[in-house]
């Protein structure tokens, strides 16, 4: 029988993602999954697995947790305050979760998307080759308290604990752009004027983070009768007002307002985590600087599993080692969090 | 017009940020005839037949998103086509952008053998126009100068073509409305209109598959969901469908959204 995950409690933007659907864009289906997807190729690093399962995405704010069977679960993506039976964790990290012990996760400290992974992956019934929701296409939807989802069992939860270090993307900051099919349309003048544009978020969502307008629009030199054409995640659109609008994982996938460049997959986590009040700046680049800044996700897990860390815990901070121990029945004793004073 | 960062108007000129005015990635532009290959992101390229909507261009793009789904390139993850547009993506790991380009150049350069299409079929699908399902049919007949019925009946009137899907799952643009519909993108979103609803712009309508926010006015109502998630077909439109909108009371067009049946009283037979 599978362990159940109990939501005892949930924020509002609870849902659970993965990699999204790739294949769909000629149906209208855009990728959707993780709004950023870094986190989950961190929480994969964290607990061990060859490529990120599901999980749960945490939207501002976390909620309550509760397992039926004992695993390592993984924390990554914006940072919120979390708690284990009331003992603070660490985020970018990985913990065990005994059977029955209460995990609660509060407001995000930085940055919009949190992630919490479990070593099994969240097991729910696959629609379409994933099981992230979509919210735009209706495809699974938001979850709330007293919602019980299966979980794949934790084969090692005795396995080392790894803590990786605090990622720097939660904070906005330049992110790079790549020439899309629109670019040319805007005149050299709009282009210089927005890449010299520090833009601060409003509120964004999965499909996008709209960025107020200039005082002057950024507007293409495009017929207003221009065609429809096929988007991507990362493209920034141009909105009748002028705004910019970087879109996301589960943003349209054909639009008719011209983009002036698509932030590249390495950056795009930037752009999705950028909480209401951060500064953003774009910074155009050749294919070929992009190619070499943002390798394709297939090789964005050795690199993190070489920087994962044993996590290092002071006995201190847990509060009842011996039943910790009891509980999990899975602590060797030995292990690399326990041997530091 | 090129999709490279120079623009337009000085091909070759200085761009002006970060020295990417000449990028040896990106190919020479091409001879006014061939479609345009840009980048659209990092794994694809945007194969462009024309900049306007132009049904010459929007059969090669269903004709060369048909030939490289049935023959896909070395490396090619996924295909699809807008108006006159096809995608192509390619995987990283197994592939080039470079090696992609040249795939697609030679498969460009040769003549497109015939594609099997899908049997051509007809869609009829009840609309109710104007009113509080189309609060805009009334600004339409101001901008065209034409009473509300006779929009109505010109739009019902013309054999409509499923002429691309996207934006949303299973959502159409069909066309091509007569000349005086070319009209203009609002510069205003209208906030939000809801599923089945159909909006206009540039002689096209699309039939929103959900709420949205949209820049086209919208001028009539149906009870069709262009996504089924739980049907036995979730996608029922395909590109190049025949489609025409019956037109229906609003009081019927309630009866109807009542009823909550995704199809929406539509009709499908074989094209005549």
């Amino acid at each position: 029988m599978m362990p159940m995950l109990d939501l005892l409690a949930t924020g509002p933007g609870v849902s659970v993602q993965d990699l999204g659907r790739p294949g769909h864009l000629a149906t209208g289906l855009s990728t959707g999954g993780a709004a950023d997807r870094r986190a989950l190729f961190e929480a994969a690093a964290l607990l061990g697995q060859p490529a990120p399962l599901a999980c749960l995405e945490l939207a501002g704010y976390g909620g309550r947790f509760r397992v039926g069977a004992p695993t390592r679960i993984a924390l990554t993506g914006a940072p919120m305050r979390a708690t284990l039976d009331g003992a603070p964790l660490r985020w970018h990290a990985a913990h065990l979760l005994p059977s029955g012990a209460v995990l609660d996760i509060g407001a995000v400290e930085a940055g919009s998307y949190g992630y919490l992974s479990f070593a099994g992956g969240i097991a729910t019934p696959e629609i379409l080759g994933a099981r992230s929701a979509h919210l735009a296409a209706g495809i699974g939807a938001r979850l709330a308290a007293g919602a019980r989802l299966p979980l794949g069992p934790d084969t090692t939860p005795g396995a080392p604990l790894l803590a990786l270090p605090a990622p720097a993307r939660f904070q906005g900051g330049t992110v790079r752009v790549i020439a899309g099919p629109q670019t040319a349309q805007f005149p050299l003048e709009t282009r210089a004027r927005f890449f010299a544009t520090p833009f601060t978020a409003g509120r964004g969502n999965r499909q996008g983070l709209a960025l107020p307008p200039p005082d002057a629009p950024f507007a293409a030199d495009a017929p207003p009768n221009l065609v429809s054409d096929l988007i991507v995640p990362g493209d920034i659109q141009m909105t009748g007002a002028g705004g910019p609008m970087v879109l996301l994982c589960e943003c349209q996938t054909i639009g008719g307002y011209p983009r002036i460049g698509t932030v590249i997959p390495a950056d795009l986590g930037i752009v999705a985590q950028a909480a209401p009040g951060t500064i953003l700046r774009f910074a155009p680049v050749t294919l070929d600087v992009a190619e070499a800044a943002s390798p394709p996700e297939s090789r964005w897990i050795a690199p993190l599993r070489a920087q994962a860390q044993p996590l290092i815990r002071s006995p201190h901070d847990i509060p009842d080692l011996l039943g910790y121990q009891l509980i999990s029945g899975a602590v060797r004793g030995d292990e690399p969090e326990e041997d530091s004073p | 017009m090129s999709c490279r960062w120079t623009p337009p108007v000085e091909a070759g000129a200085v761009c002006g940020f970060d020295g990417a005015m000449s990028l040896p990635d990106l190919p020479a532009p091409p001879p006014p005839e061939a479609p345009e290959l840009c980048p659209l992101g990092l794994d694809g390229v945007l194969v462009r037949f024309a900049q306007r909507f132009g049904p010459a261009a929007n059969r090669a793009a269903l004709d060369l998103a048909a030939g490289l789904t049935a023959d896909p390139l070395p490396g090619q993850t996924e295909v699809a086509s807008a108006l006159v547009s096809v995608a192509v993506r390619f995987d990283r790991g197994t592939t080039s952008r470079a090696a992609i380009l040249t795939a697609l150049r030679n498969r460009l350069a040769r003549p497109a053998p015939p594609q099997a299409r899908a049997p051509r079929r007809l869609w009829q699908i009840p609309a109710a126009f104007g009113g509080a399902h189309g609060p805009q049919l009334a600004e339409l007949a101001r901008i065209l100068g034409r009473p509300e019925a006779a929009l109505r009946d010109e739009i019902c009137a013309t054999p409509l073509q499923v002429l691309a899907i996207g934006f949303a799952p299973g959502q159409p643009y069909l066309g091509l409305l007569p000349d005086a519909w070319d009209l203009p993108r609002q510069t205003a979103l209208t906030p939000q209109v809801p599923a089945g609803a159909i909006v206009t712009a540039i002689r096209q309508l699309v039939l929103f598959a959900n709420a949205s926010p949209t820049g086209w006015r919208w001028l009539a109502q149906t009870a069709f969901r262009p996504f089924q998630p739980q049907g036995a077909v979730p996608l029922p439109l395909a590109a190049g469908d025949a489609l025409r909108f019956v037109p229906v009371p609003g009081a019927e067009m309630e009866a109807l959204l009542r009823a909550g049946d995704p199809m929406g009283g539509a009709r499908l037979e074989a094209a005549p």
